[in-house]
């Protein structure tokens, strides 16, 4: 029992939950900006299937990681600007779209996984630490903000980054005003189709991205790799109120929390039973979480709601 | 959703020449939306170096070529249908249910909880007993997110989802342990049920089980509960108007609340379905909730639209995505692809459908307004 509680395992549990948070934070940032904006997108799930299989196809023919990232997020692009046709142009309802580019990804990846992989082959993950040379001389501290892959860091910089497009540029003023009145920005000479199909393409090249990551963090694909991280990573827009540090947070905790987890059952400190029963408390957190700010933040105005001119 | 319901009105009080071309002109463009998924089936068989001609024929033949087959395919389509019907009833009352997965689970559960108590009591009292408790575990599931909506403003499409999850990890914490079959090989599973609560075949010499029965009388009594009494009418009116219907003088909180309710009860009957008419008969874990549930609680929302959110026509939509399921064993067999082919095509023909809508409404004005012009010459 006291062997988990060594600062050196807690230290590399909570790098570790960094590391496992971070295909929720790019994940939950993109479906933010796409909500900012009006369209919800109930694919991510799909999207992240895609953008991993691509990641670790790539990864594994080519040998190299980095292109690998480089193809989940071209594919999150381009499955963007196809969602982005069905939602905006099609004005498809955007729910049931969502579940189906969902079954989509799940049965294309697993098709071409089965057709193309067949068994398991593991790749190597993207071995880029830019900060490495820090992490010795600074001690746990070090081990814990600079043991990274350059992908982490990039995520983490996505917040300010997000948070500034977001309140700070006329886009994001943009994607505001089409996510909350729609009508008036089209009023004013915003197009509204063409904010959001940016808006959605920005979502989905970082559900793809994130897919990708968790595929090089992981190290192979299965089935169903992502195993439900898509849709957590929609609860944590709401989780997080729509704003990227609430996001993040949000990520953090999910990563945290599974990371303990897996490293209690390593340890042998808690039996298969409490760890299903640990592994729902950030669910269980997220649904009391929405109780207690449901009342207080209201969602983008516009969510959902496809734009017409005549109505 | 509403979209498909105005059109229906608009049906209604057409005249007559629009009565009679009207629905073609409609159907014209989803029919369309599937003839193109399937194409972009056909060009995906043909990349992976199969006839789409002869995989389709086999897709066809596997699903409704014969009594077996057909029988096959009923299988697959139950708990489509119990899904799909709850789903008409929670979509009908204007509330998204995505939270079919976590329902069926926990249906499951509860069934599965209620036939290891009682192993020993009688076959015909103990069937009954399981599906009964089996629609509780699935509509106190449903039941926790509706009243969150109702009563706190809590997402439902989220908080289902995060139902989803805690379902999936309940059920493994359930079969880590305490439900485990006792012995060396430890597997996420149950030991075999009492046989005391298998589903009874039916006779005709084919697989099929009373839980087509259950089922079919599910889909009435949805279709009588949304249709033919105050409650379904109270439960539609919400769903239309919430706040005429607030103004009315009607409680709103309580019929989001019955309707997930509702909803999550026909799930979880799904999912003592698939315990008890399994051919294990046992709750089975292993392989995470997607390879128990067979995203039941996803293709269902599928079926419930493609029948129109209407219980009946959802029996028939679920039939025919059972034949989809079915088919896509034997398409594997004759052309060696997997059968994931036909999840992806789901999606595809989702997609294309939800997204064809638009098109679908523009055609029916254009059909209305040629009418018209007729009309006045």
């Amino acid at each position: 029992m006291n062997d988990f509680f060594t600062v050196a395992i807690i230290t590399a549990t909570l790098a570790s939950g960094i590391r496992l948070a971070v295909p929720f934070l790019l994940a939950a940032l993109g479906e933010a900006v796409g909500q900012r904006a009006g369209v919800l997108n109930l694919g991510v799930e799909g999207v992240m299937l895609i953008g991993a299989f691509a990641a670790y196809y790539t990864a594994l023919e080519s040998g190299s990681a980095a292109f690998g990232l480089l193809m989940g997020l071209v594919v999150g692009m381009v499955m963007g600007l196809i969602y982005a046709f069905i939602t905006v142009v099609m004005h498809a309802e955007q729910g049931i779209s969502g579940i189906g580019i969902y079954l989509f990804g799940l049965g294309f990846t697993d098709l071409l996984f089965q057709k193309q992989v067949g068994t398991p082959r593991p790749i190597s993950g993207l071995q880029t630490k830019p900060f490495d040379w820090l992490a010795d001389d600074t001690g746990r501290a070090g081990e814990l903000l600079f043991s990274h892959t350059i992908l982490t860091y990039v995520a983490f910089l996505l917040v300010p980054v997000i948070y500034f497009l977001i309140t700070r540029t006329t886009f994001g003023l943009n994607v505001r005003a089409v996510g909350e009145n729609p009508q008036a920005a089209d009023t004013l000479g915003v197009s509204v189709n063409g904010i959001r199909t940016a808006a959605i393409v920005i979502g989905n090249t970082m559900a793809g991205l994130a897919g990708a990551a968790l595929a090089l963090e992981i190290g192979i694909f299965q089935q169903n790799l992502t195993a439900g991280r898509g849709f957590i990573a929609i609860a944590l827009v709401y989780f997080g109120a729509w704003r990227p540090v609430g996001v993040m947070a949000g990520s953090l905790l999910f990563g945290i929390v599974s990371s303990t987890v897996l490293q209690l059952q390593v340890q042998d400190v808690i039996s298969g039973s409490v760890a299903s029963i640990a592994n729902m408390a950030p669910a269980v957190l997220t649904v009391i979480v929405l109780v207690v700010v449901s009342r207080r933040i209201g969602q983008p105005a516009a969510l959902t709601r496809p734009f017409t001119r005549d109505s | 959703m509403l979209k498909m319901t105005d059109n229906q009105q608009r049906f209604s009080s057409g005249l007559d020449i629009g009565r009679l071309l009207r629905p073609f002109a409609g159907l014209a463009v989803p029919a369309g939306a599937v003839i193109a998924a399937l194409a972009v089936g056909a060009i995906l068989l043909g990349v992976f170096g199969a006839n789409p001609l002869t995989g389709y024929r086999e897709l066809f033949t596997g699903a409704f070529g014969g009594p077996d087959e057909l029988a096959a395919t009923a299988l697959k389509s139950i708990p489509l249908m119990l899904v799909g019907v709850g789903i008409c009833i929670a979509f009908r009352t204007g509330v998204i249910n995505i939270g079919g997965e976590g329902q069926i689970i926990m249906g499951a559960i509860l069934a599965t909880l209620v036939a290891l108590a009682l192993p020993d009591v009688p076959r015909p009292i103990l069937v009954p007993l399981v599906m009964i408790a089996g629609g509780i575990g699935g509509g106190i599931w449903g039941a926790i997110p509706g009243a969150l909506k109702a009563y706190s403003g809590v997402n439902e499409i989220l908080s289902t989802i995060m139902m989803n999850i805690i379902a999936g990890f309940f059920m493994s914490f359930l079969l880590e342990d305490w439900l485990i079959e006792p012995g060396a090989i430890r597997i996420q599973q149950t030991k075999r049920l009492t046989h005391n609560a298998d589903l009874p075949i039916l006779p005709g010499g084919t697989r099929l089980h009373l839980g087509i029965v259950v089922a079919l009388i599910v889909a009435i009594l949805g279709y009588l509960l949304l249709f033919r009494s105050s409650l379904g009418m109270r439960l539609r009116a919400v769903g239309h108007n919430p706040h005429a219907s607030r103004a009315a003088g009607m409680k709103v909180e309580l019929s989001i609340t019955q309707a997930l309710a509702f909803s999550g009860a026909c799930a979880g009957i799904a999912g003592a379905v698939l315990v008890f008419g399994s051919e294990s008969h046992r709750l089975i874990g292993e392989g995470g909730p997607l390879a128990f549930t067979q995203s039941a609680g996803f293709n269902g929302i599928v079926t419930a639209l493609f029948g129109g959110l209407h219980p009946l026509f959802t029996v028939l939509s679920s039939y025919l995505f059972g034949g989809m399921l079915a088919g896509g064993i034997s398409l594997q067999r004759a052309v060696q692809v997997p059968q994931a082919l036909v999840i992806a095509l789901n999606g595809v023909v989702v997609v294309f459908v939800v997204g064809s809508l638009k098109l679908r409404t523009r055609v029916q004005r254009w059909a209305e307004g040629d009418i018209q012009m007729e009309d006045r010459a």
